[in-house]
């Protein structure tokens, strides 16, 4: 590095220049830009909350996974790929395209078909009051805390880069958020994600060709990550290189020592509870599938979804990996030592991989580029969060418990009160979780304690017409409580499984309690009368309203099915190569 | 509910098609890369030794023009109505 730019980055972690600052200007007048433009799409309730279900799937597909793919994502599944090296792929191959597939094959008809407006509705309409509650408390009260924590980690993320004091990186954020989602409602949200999502791959794509240009390519990278393993003392617990450059088993990931319980762990645990709880019932994602023009539309979105998303891990893994060999701090860090500095200003962490590797590889313009990429991810992420809890603020808790059967325009008014009234909250949020990180990743780990049981419910619910509305609310909290148990005993208690195995874990265990305690209690109660029970349960719904007639006529890579087909095999291959 | 704030039968989303600021805005970062990557600071030593900004400007420049004529060949069609709204949003339609 150079003279001067050392000299300047003395405060901030890199060097912004006039040119950079300009990049950063351009997307956020383009954020806004179309903020104002959506607002003329916008005359009820329904365009606000669900953009009149009106968009075409290719639209919703690249929202849909650039919903999630928001500051936790980018960063920490970058400091996954320093820290454990290729097996993170999982999160991605495993953790959600299978569940994304499923979503959009099995659950998307009856989400769409049924016309709710948000999942916790659906729980509504299946499962009635008890459940419902649950639902859409535990969900709204879930968004406002990570829309603060994105918020929080975009605020500092301003503030190493750029050297803002963190309030008004904060202040400035919620506004431009707060902005284009009181005027443009989900529409905005959504085509600002899509936005997003581009300049997302235009800022890490470069940052990860020069990356592997610089260790030699692939092969370069490999043998760098070997030599590194071989030579890191034994203190500094470095997996090993064949663990940090084969996907499977991934015991590195796991936690787990033995291979096959390590597989065992990543299928069932991530794979299939974890996942599928996350993808398939949080309203995050599935808001976006919603917002399409059709049933078919809304099938197709989280399929359009999975093929970018099995390519997002190269460019946010693999410069995890790079940075590992190549900048100095995360290097020292890996090899057991704590180097000062960082983000945070409280020594150097995995999360600060992408961070160092833009200082050390991009010249200016570039970097402003990838700068604006990491804001518009942390915006993505808060935004998402922001347009989901207004539509289940309004509509699940206002309307049905509060306020009744009033014209259009006043909910329409409520989402957009409720908007401000979250992105306020959210600067609150922000501020604790900058003076408590701990409590705040103990609070998301409960939060994700919600989904696991939800997917159970959700899915007994489908398929089986006799389990009681009473069943619906038990096994949900019961599941809950389960995983909370089995997460407090390895935490405080004698269970003690390091890595990701507890959340695996704890995870299976709400799943199965869900569904023992559903069949359980159904047993006991009456179940609802069957002529309540179309378009919401498998065996009571007509197979005309489960699938768009018009589909048929369409070429293959316009239908469902082949499409999700496609996806499969390609995921699968990926998982052989890797 | 009135389904009427799409005026006409066919007609295209026009200016609000969200491929023009796709377009748009991965064109002007293409110009501004490509202009700084001929004369600006190319700090080769860190991109070890490639033209990184001229690079990636002229793909973005390629990107943002295949945006800009995907949306002129195959224009948004906004429908008359799309679906219908869930039957007046009574709290209580089961």
């Amino acid at each position: 590095m150079h003279s001067m730019a050392s000299l300047q980055t003395a405060d901030t972690l890199i060097n912004a220049h006039g040119v950079d600052y300009l990049i950063i200007g351009l997307y956020f007048a383009f954020v806004i830009g179309i903020g104002i433009l959506a607002k003329r799409a916008v005359s009820d309730s329904l365009d606000f909350f669900l953009s009149g279900r009106s968009l075409p799937a290719w639209v919703t597909g690249l929202a849909f996974i650039s919903a999630n793919l928001g500051a936790v994502e980018i960063m920490g599944m970058s400091a996954n790929g320093a820290q454990f090296g290729i097996s993170t792929v999982h999160y991605f191959w495993v953790g959600a395209i299978p569940a994304m597939l499923f979503l959009g094959v099995v659950m998307m008809p009856f989400y769409y078909g049924s016309k709710v407006r948000s999942v916790p509705e659906f729980m509504f309409r299946r499962f009635g009051t008890g459940a419902h509650l649950v639902n859409a408390l535990s969900f709204a009260v879930a968004q406002l805390l990570i829309a603060g924590v994105n918020l929080y980690l975009l605020g500092s993320i301003v503030h190493a880069l750029l050297g803002w004091p963190l309030w008004v990186a904060l202040l400035i954020a919620a506004v431009i958020v707060l902005s284009y989602i009181t005027l443009g409602g989900l529409s905005a949200a959504i085509y600002n994600e899509v936005l997003q999502f581009f300049v997302i791959v235009a800022s890490l794509l470069p940052l990860t060709l020069i990356g592997l240009h610089r260790v030699g390519g692939y092969q370069g990278l490999k043998d760098k990550i070997t030599e590194f393993a071989a030579s890191a003392p034994a203190s500094a617990g470095v997996p090993s290189a064949d663990q940090q450059l084969q996907a499977w088993p991934g015991q590195a990931l796991s936690g787990f020592d033995s291979p096959v319980l390590s597989v065992v762990g990543i299928v069932f645990g991530l794979g299939f509870v974890l996942s599928f709880g996350y993808w398939t019932t949080n309203f995050v994602e599935v808001q976006r599938a919603m917002a399409s023009n059709s049933i078919s539309a809304a099938r197709k979105t989280p399929i359009i979804g999975a093929f970018p998303k099995m390519f997002v891990p190269f460019i946010v893994i693999f410069p995890g990996m790079i940075a590992a060999v190549l900048v100095s701090e995360i290097a020292q860090l890996k090899g057991g030592g704590s180097p000062p500095g960082g983000a945070s200003g409280r020594g150097v962490q995995y999360n600060d991989s992408l961070l160092f590797l833009m200082r050390d590889l991009l010249p200016n313009g570039l970097l402003g580029l990838a700068i604006a990429g990491l804001l518009a991810a942390f915006m993505a992420g808060m935004a998402a969060n922001i347009s989901a809890f207004n539509t289940v603020f309004s509509y699940d808790l206002w309307q049905r418990y509060i306020r009744k059967d009033r014209p259009d325009h006043y909910y329409l008014r409520i989402g957009r009160l409720a908007t401000v009234a979250a992105t306020v909250i959210a600067i609150f949020t922000a501020i604790i979780a900058s003076g408590f990180s701990n409590i705040m990743d103990y609070l998301q780990t409960l939060f994700g304690f919600f989904n696991a049981p939800l997917f159970a419910t959700f899915i007994l619910g489908m398929f089986w017409k006799r389990m009681t509305a009473t069943a619906g609310w038990a096994g949900l909290v019961l599941g809950t409580l389960s995983a909370m148990a089995v997460f407090a005993t390895n935490e405080w208690g004698p269970l003690d499984l390091p890595g990701q195995g507890a959340a695996f874990l704890s995870a299976s265990t709400a799943f199965v309690v869900d569904i023992a305690v559903s069949i359980v209690v159904t047993m006991f109660t009456e179940p609802k009368p069957v002529a309540e029970l179309r378009g919401l349960v498998y065996s009571e719904t007509p197979k005309e309203d489960l699938i768009d007639p018009h589909e048929a006529a369409k070429p293959w890579y316009q239908r469902t099915m082949p499409l999700a087909g496609v996806a499969l095999v390609l995921v699968i291959i990926l998982n052989f190569l890797f | 509910m009135s389904n009427a704030h799409e005026p006409s039968g066919r007609h295209t989303a026009g200016a609000f098609d969200i491929r023009n600021f796709i377009g748009a805005l991965l064109g002007l970062y293409g110009v501004i890369l490509t202009l700084m990557g001929l004369f600006g600071d190319k700090s080769l030593d860190k991109t070890g030794g490639i033209n990184a900004n001229l690079y990636a400007g002229i793909v973005l420049l390629v990107v943002g023009a295949g945006f800009m004529i995907w949306a002129r060949v195959r224009p948004v069609i906004v429908p008359p109505h799309v679906e219908e709204p869930a039957d007046g949003p009574g709290p209580d339609a089961h």
